[in-house]
């Protein structure tokens, strides 16, 4: 046996006596008895008395420090039991705290920081190009269209591998030989992506390069979940069919278990090969898939990158030959600004993690924000307690325990209050986090998180409960720790530990403000943001939008389409566009005219049907609506400039002819480059949005829907919109049976959509800010009681001598008013810092506006007044002659 | 103590090798005849306190080198009998080894000094 071993086996041992107690005293003192008394006998005289000799055995039989903590922990059980309501007030307060961190964190988690489980995962890229949109902001696009990537295959052939990665997207397909459609969330890959990613199929094969070929026959593999949730893993699923429209894939296997796709937020149910998606693949500027690369061993991303921007920016300066020679300088200027960058994607790349980044990381500050207090609260819940028990402290000090051995016997009852709380935390957690995830449900995919059990949240939760540990029971051990027989007795201790509740009540206050503060400001955002007038109505609107090959019957097939609905009992009116307004998609063209002559801009334009502004509630307000025959200009045969009619909302009355009324007015919409045909303006309707429920109102012109592009059938009904879905679905299929439906959906969703974020900050940070609140009330109450029980025979004195019942409560509140508005100044002053740092996430608020500003004032000092109130009327209660008596 | 200054102090890590020595030759014995025993062979010089001895003899239990179980003595008190076990007689074969080693270190030093 080796030492090592022997060292090991004897470290068992002693941790065996320590939790089994090893060979009991009795046995121990009676060998040493024997030993003196055989000592005795001999006439020698033993030096060392037993009972030293019987502690140095004790400490040999177990490990010392264990049995410490051991006593420790049993001591501090029974305070813990002692002190029922305080005990059960700091579990609950920390485990709600925790609660909200754990999920908190099980989300970011989830969405931003877990690893794609694929090979080389800290290799892997995506490209982005950075631009300045049409209003002069920086922005981003990470979409590509297939041309651009087989040129950018070429041209880094020798560097990196380069991928389509699709965008998953919902799709209506059949399975096997069922006649149901079903939706199915679709991704494109390329033939080289699972075999980069060094995937192993869970069943079957994968696509690869060989699949991934015009003229292959197409084929699917099925993610494990799909295979799970639809096949309930019957082996079978390979082999049977999916149907998309007219095209039929085969089902050729099942992707790995642990891979979840490359978007968190979103697990794909099919993936099929990047050229079976036959009409984009010679289709420059159709964007529908994200490129991503994995740069070979030894080449640095950089250097990829490199090789990119210089072939970006040779083919920027190919396409300026094609602009108009009227387009201003800067949007040349900005055009060839744009740059290619290279993102990593360890982390995956999703729509997402995008929109919800910087809005979960806010979360997760603010909820440990609330967690901080937590400790301060329930720190200050310890140190009142540790005040009550300065004589045991002292006593513990003139017996002759250290500093060290004080402290740790306070860490040991605060880490069994943590242990309590975060067992609480993580039942909360478990709860809360898919209902969090349930407030961004509104978009329009179901977002589904992997937020199993493992040991990324085990070692968060573990490092948490240490941490707030150290965090609330510090303070206290520290007080504890710092008691001497002296200042116990006279009660310069008592004051010292007030100084230490006064100064953590400035800290929950400034953290509670801030808190408060923040959830205010996104309250008004989302307020603004949902009761703005967009100038129509969405209520009662369904929106069907469907696929029909192009071709010259489009038109004519939208506008019956749109006549047979309206003959539908239930249905006020419907009508035709090219898409829905607030649907985020946007078309424009250079227009010139009117007062600003042939300084050209950008407008928006939207075509429109018949009855339009009727079923979205839009006033018309001089002139005529559309009537079947109208057109728009255009180019005729051969290209030669045809003049239309137009309907023009007030601003753009307001920017083109001063207000005026347009109709009877002509303008000159752009056609191609340096070609115009002129609009004549038959109607005014009022401001709508467009694009987004941020935007402002913008000029727009509305054209005569002429079937190019999409299509998108509005039906306002007189019931429940939702009920309406099925006889559209139905009435779609008899009337235009070669449209495919896309979908059927109440008009609300798409301004809902938009607000998903926005919603997710206002309800969460309300909930922290209610939390905060608690927790601030809490700390209040007991440093305005503490004080009136301190000075109890002073308020008698006081009484006594003829003070009035005012005069009193000011007296007992007026320190912690100053405490209080200590904290709150601060974390005031700090909430507008951090206001004008999420500027964007705002609406129409600014952290310095007076409607921000005064809800945290007026909630605070409500808090104050309620906390205060009861220790405020015991205080002119108290009956100065029974007080005077009992001292 | 009239004897004090004749005392050594027990080298660290020695008085293990004492022990199983004592056990080894003299067949299983209590602490005090141990105590004893170390005491007569120093002459004097080597007096083991009770804080002292139980500890080791703990710790060498603890380590599976020594067995502990209650007897009687010749004069018939009862007292805790140590024996050596299997491992601790191997421990003594290679502790003794490397104290041989150690001494032969120590005087080839003194003796070129």
């Amino acid at each position: 046996m080796t030492s090592g071993l022997r060292g090991l086996r004897e470290w068992i041992q002693r941790l065996l006596g320590t939790v089994r107690g090893g060979r009991p005293d009795e046995d121990l003192e009676e060998e040493l008895r024997a030993h003196a008394a055989l000592a005795a006998e001999a006439g020698t005289r033993e030096r060392r008395s037993i009972d030293s000799a019987l502690e140095a055995l004790r400490d040999q039989r177990g490990l010392p420090w264990l049995d410490a903590l051991k006593s420790d922990t049993i001591f501090g059980w029974r305070q813990i039991a002692r002190h029922r309501a305080v005990s059960a007030a700091s579990v609950l307060t920390l485990g709600l705290a925790i609660g909200a961190t754990i999920a908190a964190f099980r989300i970011v988690d989830a969405v931003l920081l877990r690893p794609l489980p694929v090979a080389d995962s800290d290799r892997l890229f995506y490209l982005q190009v950075s631009y300045v949109d049409s209003r002069g902001e920086p922005d981003t696009r990470e979409d590509f269209d297939y041309p651009t990537f087989i040129a950018y295959r070429d041209l880094l052939a020798r560097v990196a591998d380069v991928m389509v990665v699709g965008m998953s997207h919902p799709a209506d397909a059949t399975i096997g030989d069922s006649q149901q459609a079903e939706r199915v969330l679709r991704q494109f890959v390329s033939g080289n992506v699972f075999g980069t990613f060094g995937l192993t199929p869970a069943l079957g094969r994968l696509i690869g390069p060989s699949d991934d070929t015009a003229g292959a026959p197409p084929v699917a593999v099925i993610s494990y979940d799909y295979w799970t949730r639809r096949f309930h893993q019957d082996p079978r699923a390979v082999g049977t069919v999916l149907r998309y429209g007219d095209r039929v894939f085969d089902i050729v296997g099942v992707s790995p278990k642990a891979f979840i796709g490359t978007e968190p937020g979103l697990v794909p149910d099919v993936f099929v090969p990047a050229t079976s998606n036959t009409e984009a693949l010679n289709s420059p500027g159709w964007s529908w898939f994200l490129i991503w690369v994995r740069a070979k061993p030894g080449i640095t991303p950089d250097h990829v990158r490199q090789v990119l921007q210089a072939d970006f920016d040779r083919e920027h300066q190919a396409r300026l030959k094609g602009f108009s020679s009227d387009t201003p300088r800067k949007t040349i200027e900005a055009f060839l600004s744009e740059q290619i960058s290279l993102l990593p994607a360890a982390h995956g790349a999703s729509p997402i993690q995008k929109h919800l980044g910087s809005p979960l990381w806010i979360l997760m500050a603010l909820v440990g924000l609330v967690l901080v207090m937590a400790c301060a609260t329930v720190g200050n819940l310890l140190t009142g307690q540790t005040l009550s028990r300065a004589k045991e402290m002292a006593l513990r000090v003139s017996i002759g325990a250290g500093r060290a051995r004080l402290m740790q016997l306070v860490l040991v009852e605060s880490a069994i209050l943590a242990l309590g709380a975060s067992a609480l935390g993580a039942l909360f957690a478990w709860w809360a986090a898919p209902a969090v995830l349930a407030m961004i449900e509104p978009i329009e995919i179901p977002v589904r998180l992997v937020l199993d059990f493992d040991w990324r949240l085990a070692s968060f939760g573990a490092v948490l409960a240490v941490l707030v540990t150290a965090l609330f029971g510090f303070a206290p051990a520290l007080r504890a720790s710092s008691v001497t027989p002296v200042t116990a007795l006279k009660g310069d201790d008592a004051r010292q530990s007030r100084r230490v509740i006064k100064s953590l009540l400035v800290v929950q206050m400034t953290f509670c403000a801030f808190v408060l503060f923040a959830a205010g400001l996104f309250r008004a955002t989302f307020d603004r943001l949902s009761s703005q007038s967009f100038g129509l109505s969405y209520d009662h609107v369904l929106v069907l939008a469907a696929n029909a090959r192009n071709d010259d019957g489009r038109t004519a097939h939208w506008l019956q389409l749109a006549d047979a609905v309206r003959r539908l009992p239930g249905v006020e009116s419907a009508a035709v566009s090219g898409w829905p307004l607030l649907s985020q998609n946007g078309w424009q063209e250079t227009v010139h005219g009117g007062d600003r002559g042939a300084d050209g801009r950008p407008e928006y334009l939207l075509g429109v049907s018949p009855d339009f502004f009727k079923t979205l509630h839009v006033d018309l307000l001089e002139g005529r609506d559309f009537r079947q025959g109208d057109a728009g200009p255009r180019l005729d045969a051969i290209d030669k400039p045809v003049g239309g009619v137009g309907i023009v909302n007030v601003a753009f009355a307001q920017r083109y002819f001063g207000g005026r009324n347009p109709v009877g007015e002509r303008v000159l919409v752009r056609q191609e480059k340096d070609v115009d045909a002129p609009l004549d303006i038959i109607g005014l309707v009022s401001n709508t949005a467009y694009r987004t429920v941020r935007e402002r109102m913008r000029p727009i012109v509305f054209v005569p829907y002429s079937g190019v592009g999409q299509g998108t059938l509005l039906v306002r009904v007189a019931g429940e919109p939702a009920a309406f879905g099925q006889t559209l679905a139905r009435t779609l299929r008899r009337e235009w049976p070669g449209a495919r439906m896309r979908e059927v959906r109440p008009a609300r969703d798409f301004i809902d959509t938009q607000m998903v974020v926005e919603r997710l900050l206002a309800r969460l940070t309300g909930s922290f800010a209610t939390l905060a609140l608690l927790l601030a009330g809490i700390g209040l109450y007991g440093v305005v009681n503490d004080a009136v029980i301190q000075r109890r025979r002073e308020i008698g004195l006081r009484m006594a001598l003829g003070a009035q019942a005012t005069d009193i409560v000011r007296h007992v509140t007026i320190g912690s008013l100053v405490l209080v508005s200590v904290g709150l100044l601060a974390g005031l002053g700090a909430g507008v810092a951090f206001g004008r740092l999420i500027g964007a996430l705002l609406f129409q608020v600014t952290p310095t506006d007076p409607v921000a500003l005064a809800p945290p004032l007026a909630i605070l000092a409500t808090v104050f007044a309620l906390a205060s109130l009861p220790p405020a009327i015991r205080a002119i209660r108290t009956d100065p002659t029974e007080t005077l008596k009992r001292e | 103590m009239s004897n004090r200054d004749a005392q050594i102090e027990v080298l660290q890590g020695t008085l293990d090798l004492m022990v199983l020595q004592t056990l080894s030759s003299m067949g299983p014995q209590h602490g005090y005849a141990i105590a004893a025993r170390l005491e007569q062979v120093s002459g004097g010089a080597l007096q083991l306190n009770m804080g002292t001895l139980y500890p080791a003899l703990m710790r060498l239990e603890q380590r599976g080198m020594l067995r502990g179980a209650w007897g009687t003595t010749d004069t018939n008190r009862r007292a805790r009998f140590y024996s050596l076990s299997p491992a601790g007689r191997a421990a003594l074969t290679s502790e003794r080894r490397s104290w041989e080693r150690m001494v032969a270190i120590i005087q080839a030093l003194i003796n070129e000094a």
